[in-house]
């Protein structure tokens, strides 16, 4: 089965150079993350594999077929989970599936048919004539994804998915998605939640600036691109400072320090002896765990704000 | 790409055309009473009250006169309130047209589906005219009933001119200089409301160039069991207004959204 491949795409709008020479490819059945701060080009990305918009250069093959020229045609096998809910506000959660439906030419029998099943999966069962405005945001997401599957799609892709959602209303989401993956749908999902990335991603590639600057599996890139143990140092209040403390002391133990505001963050291969060390220190507190991908992600895109 | 290369048509417009009926179909009544109250004020209002002070004017009862802008009249607002504000708010507000396109669609195919679907509210609003005035006993002969594909026409060729301005639009408020430059002053210069000949000569000049013109000068004969005389050059402006603007406003939109 052809899932999506990307080469050498770029895309640029005026002077800025949006997507910068990307390159990957998904495995049939994985789950592939993009990771990215805000610009990063995530979803310029999707909407360039979709066809939606034509990319400066680059070659794309989605479903088998060339894209942007035979993208409406790919489209047919893919589903998507926009950045941006486009729920139909005038139509029940039932219409908006079987409306929906008809755009890939499926029979209203068949829609009607399929959408118990769906609406189930969303947890939405019951919920067939309630109107758009009365759903909570998770419960839209949710009916945005069961509208994503009403073609029974190969491919996946979610921008976002669960950007603004309360903790529940995340692990549901991650929940499905993990059942969608054991169906064997291959699954392109963009989010800036590192841990979202590395419960649910094979493999992933963080993006900054139209370009990757990591790939791999979640194991991967923290082994080639991080420390793997990070002790947090904080001072309290009034007593010391871990910023004093860590420009002074804190060189010698650990293999890399990052200094923001009120805490030093030690990135080391071996934890024992700083932990010795601040044992003794009083008006020191610590958190000592193993690096996440948060931490890759901070280190090769900063820690400066996206807007 | 070339944004401006020719639509690609395919009757994939339908399913969009019935999801924009089924959101009609729920409110029905009130959007075709919201469409169909100025039209019939100014036919009623006018062609009564101002009639019954005027002796014939252009050789008919004003009332007659007056129904037969209206219908055009009529046709035109609604195709260009739904090719407007109905059409920016899918495309713009409500983002239906982006959830639209991640299905196996085209953005000529949704680009037709509007301007299919305000001719053919638009055609209902003129339709809805005509058999008032049938009810009134304005209407001559079934020869009127050239009306219904003349409305339908009117539809797309104003419909069509709407999207172009939609393409363009950056908010709601845009739609003001559309209706205030164009939409308006076309009104009072296509033979609506009194006979074009009126006009000071350069007038007529602009008048003979307006779409709604055509349209009149179509309309009013049909209601006194008159053949419209060089009928087929005011259709063949109609259809030519109709593609060329559906062909720019296509253009327009794709430049804005597909880029
Ligand atoms: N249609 C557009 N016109 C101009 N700039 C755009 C357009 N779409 C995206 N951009 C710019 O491209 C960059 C990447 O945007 P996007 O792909 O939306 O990033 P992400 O999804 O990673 O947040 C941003 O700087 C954005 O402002
Ligand atoms: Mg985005």
């Amino acid at each position: 089965m052809e899932t999506l491949s990307v080469s050498g795409l770029r895309k640029s709008y005026g002077d800025l150079a949006v997507l910068a020479g990307l390159t990957f490819a998904l495995r049939p059945g994985e789950c592939y993350g993009l990771l990215g701060p805000n610009g990063a080009g995530k979803t310029t990305t999707l909407r360039c594999a979709l066809g939606l918009t034509a990319p400066d250069d680059g070659t794309i093959r989605l479903a088998g077929l060339p894209v942007p020229e035979r993208a409406r045609e790919a489209r047919r096998r893919v589903g998507i989970v926009p950045q941006m809910d486009n729920l139909d506000p005038d139509f029940t959660v039932a219409e908006n599936l079987l409306v929906y439906g008809r755009y890939f030419g499926l029979a209203d029998a068949a829609v009607s048919a399929r959408i118990p099943q769906l609406l189930e999966f969303a947890g939405l069962a019951g919920r067939a004539d309630a109107k758009i405005n009365t759903l909570s945001g998770g419960m839209k997401r949710r009916l945005t994804l069961a509208r994503a599957l009403v073609n029974d799609p190969d491919l996946l892709f979610l921008d976002e998915p669960t950007t603004g959602l309360d903790p529940q209303a995340r692990h549901l989401i991650w929940e499905r998605l993990k059942q969608l993956l054991q169906q064997g749908k291959t699954v392109l999902l963009t989010t800036h939640f590192m841990d979202e990335a590395e419960r649910l991603c094979h493999r992933l590639a963080i993006m900054d600036k139209g370009r990757f600057i990591a790939e791999g599996s979640p194991r991967e890139v923290i082994a080639a691109h991080i420390e793997p143990e990070v002790i947090e140092v904080y001072g309290e209040p009034g007593e010391s400072s871990a910023a004093e403390w860590a420009r002074a002391e804190a060189g010698q133990f650990a293999t890399r320090v990052e200094i923001t505001g009120e805490t030093a963050f030690c990135y080391l291969t071996e934890s024992r002896p700083l932990l010795r060390h601040l044992a003794d220190r009083h008006g020191l507190r610590y958190l000592h765990r193993p690096a996440n991908l948060e931490d890759v992600f901070l280190k090769l895109t900063g820690r400066d704000l996206r807007d | 790409m070339n944004y401006f290369r020719p639509p690609s048509l395919s009757l994939r417009f339908v399913p969009v055309w019935r999801r924009n009926f089924l959101v009609w179909r729920k409110l029905a009544i009130p959007s075709l009473l919201g469409n169909l109250a100025d039209p019939m004020i100014y036919m009623l209002g006018f062609g009564y009250g101002l009639g019954s002070l005027l002796p014939e004017v252009g050789g008919l009862p004003y009332i007659t006169f007056i129904a037969a802008g209206a219908v055009c009249f009529s046709t035109m607002n609604a195709a260009t309130f739904e090719a407007l504000y109905s059409a920016f708010s899918r495309m713009q507000v409500q983002r239906t047209w982006d959830a639209i396109l991640n299905a196996p669609m085209a953005l000529d195919d949704l680009v037709l589906a509007e301007l299919v679907w305000a001719a053919s509210k638009a055609a209902l609003s003129g339709a809805a005219i005509l058999a008032v005035a049938a009810a009134l006993g304005l209407v001559a002969s079934p020869l009127a009933l050239w009306l219904l594909p003349l409305v339908f026409l009117t539809g797309l060729a104003f419909a069509a001119l709407g999207l172009i301005v939609t393409a363009l639009a950056p908010s709601y408020d845009f739609f003001m200089y559309y209706f205030t430059l164009f939409v308006t002053p076309m009104t009072l210069l296509s033979g609506v409301f009194f006979p074009v000949e009126q006009l000071p000569v350069a007038l007529q000049a602009l008048s003979a160039a307006l779409p709604l013109s055509h349209a009149v000068r179509l309309a009013r004969p049909l209601f006194s069991d008159e053949v419209p005389q060089g009928a087929w050059l005011h259709v063949a402006v109609l259809v030519a207004d109709a593609v060329a603007a559906f062909w720019l406003a296509l253009g327009l939109a794709r430049r804005r959204l597909l880029k």
